[in-house]
């Protein structure tokens, strides 16, 4: 094992790149601002400062890849994403399949995003992984820590599919030793706590708000066993089932509102799966975003996001057998989600 | 430049192709044997023969709804375009793409696009790729005047104005964005006139003759290479069928005078009577040419009518290069 190093998720996110670019010279890296460290090593041609221009830009990676190269777009917030998604879920997702097979959209796309905590107010407060999810042809990849932001960014470098990263802001401030030759299989969830009572699934910034939960839950003595997705799609279904199997129970945490969600796409698997479903022993639970933009004010946006208290409560209800406590939380409450 | 003519019947010979090609694949349409729709490239035809027969094999090109003029100009072969257009299995995406979506790799030819606008940025990604390699090609960005509206298009123009690419700009100005007259929603005339702004070469062509074509695309590629730049293309040109082909389409909503006036100006009756002038076609090898023409083209279509429909299984194949279990 090489040397470990104490990283931020930006400092990851920059060593991953360097490392990828190193490896291979048709790496290429276009960001508003220019990543000056790429400058310094690789020069202009292959660390690019460019224009506020998502779907132009986006455009450009998927032409460069299918002409050979393995550009990295940084788009900043998730939701600037959303002026790019001709190019990101009809052009990247869709060219492999419909040339036959011709096309290589070998094009990573970085996106990050605000949420609980962070008062940065609607539009630039929605983790979108679900929105990329639901269009066939794209991977999407959410690490939850340091390390995985440097492992998944490398695997999606290397993906000969389009890739879209999607970054919870809040890694800036999440310091972690991070192995350098650390590389996360695309579609492979980790278990970020053991426990043997409920299963906690969560991605992203959800995850140390579900570890969170599983401290208070252990001092309830709860074991609850957290899983950190990772990769959105494909989700790591396997995993997830065999801990619910284990456990019986599941409670999913998602930063986006219930609709059309993670969450939801998680409760189906694992209640449509007849083995997964015959272990159940209470009804999943999802604790989601309100379905409202996310306000501003510090205690309106608190009121939005599903919190560490939410969790735990939801997980309690669950082992408890007890219906009120199991639909605390936006997703499985229907007389609060209107 | 002396010619040996050569060159300029090659020319004509891929307009005749295109020209017939399109002639099949609309009556595959009206008699229903084809299904979804197509975009004839009638009357174009000699922009994509003109402007491909300057390009060099490793090229590349990107393209429109109505791409297959420009399929059969890089190289791209009429009997597995046939097949792919009725959904056969040895169509170049194996059935998966249709008329809109046909591509092929190993030409340069790097798709029809169903989207007006997407095939730019796309084509200034693979010149950026050509030149981050330095492997001294261009890139060919089709694209037309109902495109010219789009974000797209000044986000490609101002990258690849700013970063120099090996690109160039091929706006088909055929006057008409489906059933609107492009004068009723685009500003700028000429087109190529903003070319000034973005501080690169703009020149407005004769899109129906095809000498004019290549050599505006001969220039634009010597300064591509030069290190100058892209070149903005604005060849003026005509659809001379309607918009996409369909069996119960609505009636051409165009003036018959101004379809008259254009179908005087036939690029490929032009081109001939250019041919014969020069002394490099008469009607005797007109006639041979022509009658080769139909022949490969009736042998394309069957090669596509024989081609099987793809097990349906394929259907849930190829989405990825990777298979995540």
């Amino acid at each position: 094992m090489s040397e470990l190093r104490r990283w931020n998720g930006p400092q990851a996110f920059d060593a991953a790149l360097l490392r990828e670019m190193d490896d291979d010279d048709g790496v290429i890296v276009m960001g508003t601002e220019v990543v000056q460290s790429a400058l310094r090593r690789f020069g202009p041609q292959r660390s690019r400062a460019v224009p506020i221009a998502e779907n132009g830009v986006s455009g450009l990676a998927v032409g460069a890849a299918m002409a050979g190269l393995r550009p990295v777009v940084i788009l900043r917030n998730a939701t600037f994403s959303y002026l790019a998604f001709d190019q990101l879920l009809n052009q990247a997702a869709k060219m492999r399949y419909m040339s036959g097979g011709q096309a290589r959209v070998s094009a990573v796309f970085c996106v990050s995003f605000y949420s609980a905590g962070q008062a940065m107010a609607a539009q630039h407060s929605q983790p979108s992984y679900a929105l990329y999810a639901h269009v066939p042809g794209v991977r999407v990849v959410a690490p939850a820590n340091p390390a995985d932001a440097y492992g998944l960014l490398r695997a999606a470098i290397r993906s000969d599919d389009p890739v879209i990263f999607v970054e919870s802001a809040w890694l800036a401030e999440d310091v972690a030793e991070v192995d350098p030759e650390h590389l996360v299989e695309i579609g492979t969830a980790a278990i970020a706590r053991g426990g043997t009572d409920v299963t906690i699934a969560a991605a992203a910034h959800a995850v140390p708000v579900a570890l969170d939960a599983a401290a208070a839950l252990a001092r309830d003595g709860i074991a609850a066993e957290v899983i950190d997705l990772r990769t959105i799609a494909p989700l790591d279904t396997a995993t997830i089932r065999a801990s619910v199997r284990k456990t019986g129970r599941l409670v999913v945490v998602d930063e986006s509102p219930p609709v059309c969600s993670l969450a939801a796409e998680i409760v189906a698997d694992v209640t449509t799966d007849p083995v997964t479903f015959a272990a159940l022993r209470a009804q999943p639970a999802r604790v989601c975003a309100a379905p409202v933009p996310v306000p501003f004010s510090p205690p309106l946006e608190a009121a939005v996001f599903p919190s560490a208290g939410d969790v735990a409560r939801a997980a309690r209800g669950l082992v408890a057998g007890s219906l009120a406590g199991a639909t605390s939380g936006w997703g499985s409450s229907p007389g609060r989600a209107r | 430049m002396a010619s040996d003519g050569s060159l300029e019947v090659s020319q004509y010979r891929i307009m005749l192709l295109i020209r017939g090609f399109e002639q099949l694949a609309m009556e595959l349409m009206l008699n229903r044997t084809a299904v979804g729709t197509v975009h004839p490239y009638v009357g174009q035809e000699a922009i994509a023969a003109g402007v491909c027969s300057r390009l060099a094999p490793a090229d590349r090109i990107t393209s429109t709804h109505r791409g297959h003029g420009h399929c059969l100009a890089k190289g791209a072969r009429a009997d597995r375009m046939f097949a792919e257009l009725l959904g056969r299995v040895d169509g170049y995406c194996a059935g998966k793409g249709g008329s809109m979506h046909i591509a092929d790799f190993s030409v340069g030819m790097l798709g029809a696009n169903g989207v007006v606008g997407a095939g730019l940025p796309i084509a200034a990604g693979a010149a950026l790729a050509a030149s981050v390699r330095g492997d001294g090609t261009v890139v060919v960005a089709f694209f037309g005047d109902g495109a010219v509206g789009a974000g797209a298009f000044h986000e490609t123009l101002n990258l690849a104005a700013l970063w120099k690419l090996p690109l160039i700009l091929v706006c088909e100005a055929n006057g008409w964005a489906v059933r609107t007259a492009t004068q009723d929603t685009i500003a700028p005339r000429p087109i190529a006139g903003l070319a000034a702004g973005y501080g690169i070469a703009g020149v407005v062509a004769d899109g129906n003759d095809v000498t004019v074509m290549a050599a505006a695309a001969a220039a634009a590629r010597d300064r591509a290479l030069a290190g100058h730049g892209p070149t903005l293309i604005e060849a003026v040109t005509y659809r001379m069928t309607q918009h996409s082909m369909r069996p119960e389409a609505p009636p051409d909503p165009r003036d018959p005078n101004q379809r008259a006036h254009w179908a005087s100006r036939d690029p490929i009756d032009r081109h001939r009577k250019y041919l014969t002038t020069a002394g490099w076609l008469d009607a005797e090898s007109d006639a041979a040419l022509q009658a080769e023409i139909t022949r490969e083209l009736a042998a394309a279509l069957d090669f596509g009518l024989a081609s099987p429909y793809p097990a349906a299984e394929t259907a849930f194949e190829g989405v990825y290069a990777e298979v995540v279990s």
